[in-house]
């Protein structure tokens, strides 16, 4: 059985009306994403790669460069201008874009799961920790009350939170708690493809390492796949096996991490790494 | 209502039953599609009704749809007969369907229009009951737009109502919804089954007769058929109960009137803070209190 899971093809993302020059006349060689005749915004273009089980996948490059609307148009949280993906999740195979609306929510609540940098777009703050990842667990059909807590005190354990907090409201944790809540609710249906925005933007440097840690042990515990999404090199060097740089909605270079930190070829990544160095 | 007013049914042109035809015919279509998809709320053109938004408009436009000359109707309201909007409605209705029968008793009626109960007596395939709905949608607590709401109830997207049942165990130790609890009906859509209280919603399991809910100022009609599945939203492990009335060393309180002990009671606290119990059915207490055969 192939370990593939995701397959992206031509996937692109026009914000506006669009013309037929937009693409050809915005990337990297313009130095804009903006189309000059019709001001459309070209977030994505021609986006290209495959994702393997277990594998994470790092997306990095500076703010507006495409990065996030990507993982947005595979999260179903905005619809592509046009591209396919494909699914594969076990013997199924999906076409992301052509499932319905009420397949695609099926599909985000019980096979993805989604951190996204600012915790208030992951977590609901009306309710419990555990009421957090007792609310994925029921989207999944789970209706045992005395096996959703486990559960959720199982996840929270694993990511490191105090069972002692898990009744308690996620607005009297820390950032970093918070994050770590959000991984825990993410993981509560087991999802063989989880996206990571930025999770560790605004994090002080121990909390980032504890949260990267983390994720490397769920990645091997679970085999998860994941894409992580960041403008910081450090969290790449760190999780991610390969690597697509994204410059003004294009996909510039993309390879193995540790090529394209030691030998960057696009000029743009080359000052990317020498900045950092 | 003055009891010196009577309304110019002919000089006004009033046809029977308060609406034209059109209006009547319009609703009991909707109670149809209603019946048809138990559970959904089907939207109707809510007509002004001349009374307050909330007053049972909703119910009152299903019951006077239905009405037909050869019909008893009871009003209830909180149990009771004579209670201020009980008999209003009532009065009303016998004002503008001349030749209609009232009664009080439970058996008698076929139809029921009532706010907040369900009589204790068992009812029968041949009755219907109206109940009065102020909110319509059980998700309106866990989810603001409307439009959302929609796509819950299409997907029989519950999880959000259970989370929130999830956190009344988390912090009460059991589920503290008193009335208005989440009914799940024929296995699909979850309504809100008025604010009855928890004690009556059994009674819409497989009920004999039809169950028909109209919010007036919400605009919807939706419906239990009879012997529909009717299941209360709860967890696999933790069962759904019903108020017991039981005091601390665990005896159940009876009616100060009739004795009965197997009937929902309402509380009363005197100006000495002596609390009594009394049946809330005001029908079936009298009865009790007639027959003297109170359990």
């Amino acid at each position: 059985m192939s370990r593939k899971i995701l397959e992206v093809r031509g996937l692109s993302r026009i914000h506006g009306k669009g013309c037929p020059l937009c693409t050809q006349h915005t990337g990297p060689e313009f130095d804009t994403n903006i189309c000059p005749f019709c001001g459309s915004v070209v977030a994505a273009h021609d986006i290209n790669f495959d994702l393997y089980r277990g594998e994470i996948l790092g997306i990095i490059g500076e703010s507006g460069s495409g990065k996030s609307s990507t993982v947005k148009m595979l999260y179903f949280d905005d619809a592509p201008t046009f591209g396919q993906a494909t699914f594969f999740d076990g013997a199924e195979q999906h076409d992301l874009f052509s499932l319905n609306a009420a397949q695609q929510r099926s599909m985000r609540n019980k096979r993805f799961g989604m951190v996204y940098q600012n915790p208030h777009m992951g977590l609901n703050f009306q309710i419990s920790a555990g009421g957090n990842i007792a609310e994925r667990l029921l989207m999944s059909d789970l209706k045992h009350y005395a096996e959703i807590r486990r559960r959720a005190g199982e996840l929270l354990s694993r990511t490191e939170v105090s069972l002692a907090r898990i009744d308690q409201n996620p607005k009297t944790f820390s950032g970093g708690m918070q994050q770590r809540v959000q991984i825990a609710k993410a993981l509560a249906t087991r999802p063989p493809l989880l996206f990571l925005d930025e999770v560790t933007t605004g994090l002080d440097l121990s909390v980032q390492a504890a949260i990267l840690d983390l994720i490397l042990e769920i990645q091997n515990e679970l085999d998860t796949a994941m894409i992580v999404v960041t403008h910081d090199l450090g969290v790449i060097r760190l999780l991610a096996g390969r690597t697509l740089v994204m410059k003004h909605g294009r996909v510039i270079e993309s390879g193995l991490t540790d090529q394209i930190l030691e030998d960057p070829q696009h000029a743009y990544t080359q000052r990317l790494v020498a900045s950092a160095l | 209502m003055n009891s010196n007013y009577e309304l110019p049914l002919e000089d006004a042109g009033y046809s029977f039953g308060f609406l034209d035809e059109y209006a009547k015919k319009e609703v009991r279509r909707c109670i149809l599609k209603a019946i048809a998809i138990p559970g959904y709320q089907t939207p109707y053109a809510s007509r002004e009704m001349p009374m307050g938004r909330g007053f049972g408009t909703g119910g009152l436009q299903i019951t006077l749809s239905l009405i037909g000359v050869q019909d008893t109707l009871k009003v209830i309201d909180q149990g009771s007969d004579d209670s201020v909007n009980a008999v209003n409605l009532r009065q009303f209705v016998q004002l503008t369907c001349p030749g209609v029968d009232v009664t009080e008793k439970t058996e008698e009626a076929s139809l029921l229009q009532s706010r907040h109960r369900i009589p204790e007596k068992p009812l029968t395939e041949a009755q219907i009951l109206i109940l009065q709905v102020p909110y319509p949608d059980a998700l309106v607590v866990v989810e603001a737009s409307e439009a959302r709401r929609k796509i819950m109830h299409a997907e029989a997207d519950y999880s959000r109502l259970l989370v929130k049942l999830y956190e009344d165990i988390v912090h009460f130790d059991e589920i503290t919804i008193s009335h208005r609890y989440p009914t799940r009906i024929n296995g699909h859509y979850v309504i809100d089954p008025s604010p009855i209280p928890r004690w009556d919603v059994p009674k819409l399991h497989q009920s004999k007769a039809l169950v028909l809910l109209g919010a007036g100022r919400e605009k919807k009609i939706y419906a239990v058929p009879p012997y529909t599945l009717a299941e209360p939203l709860v967890f696999d492990d933790i069962a759904f109960r019903v108020e017991d009335f039981r005091d601390a060393t665990g005896v159940r309180h009876a009616c100060r009137c009739c004795g009965s002990t197997v009937s929902f009671l309402d509380e009363f606290s005197n100006d000495q803070g002596m609390v009594a119990y009394q049946c809330s059915d005001s029908a079936y207490c009298e009865e009790q209190q007639q027959t003297g055969s109170a359990a």
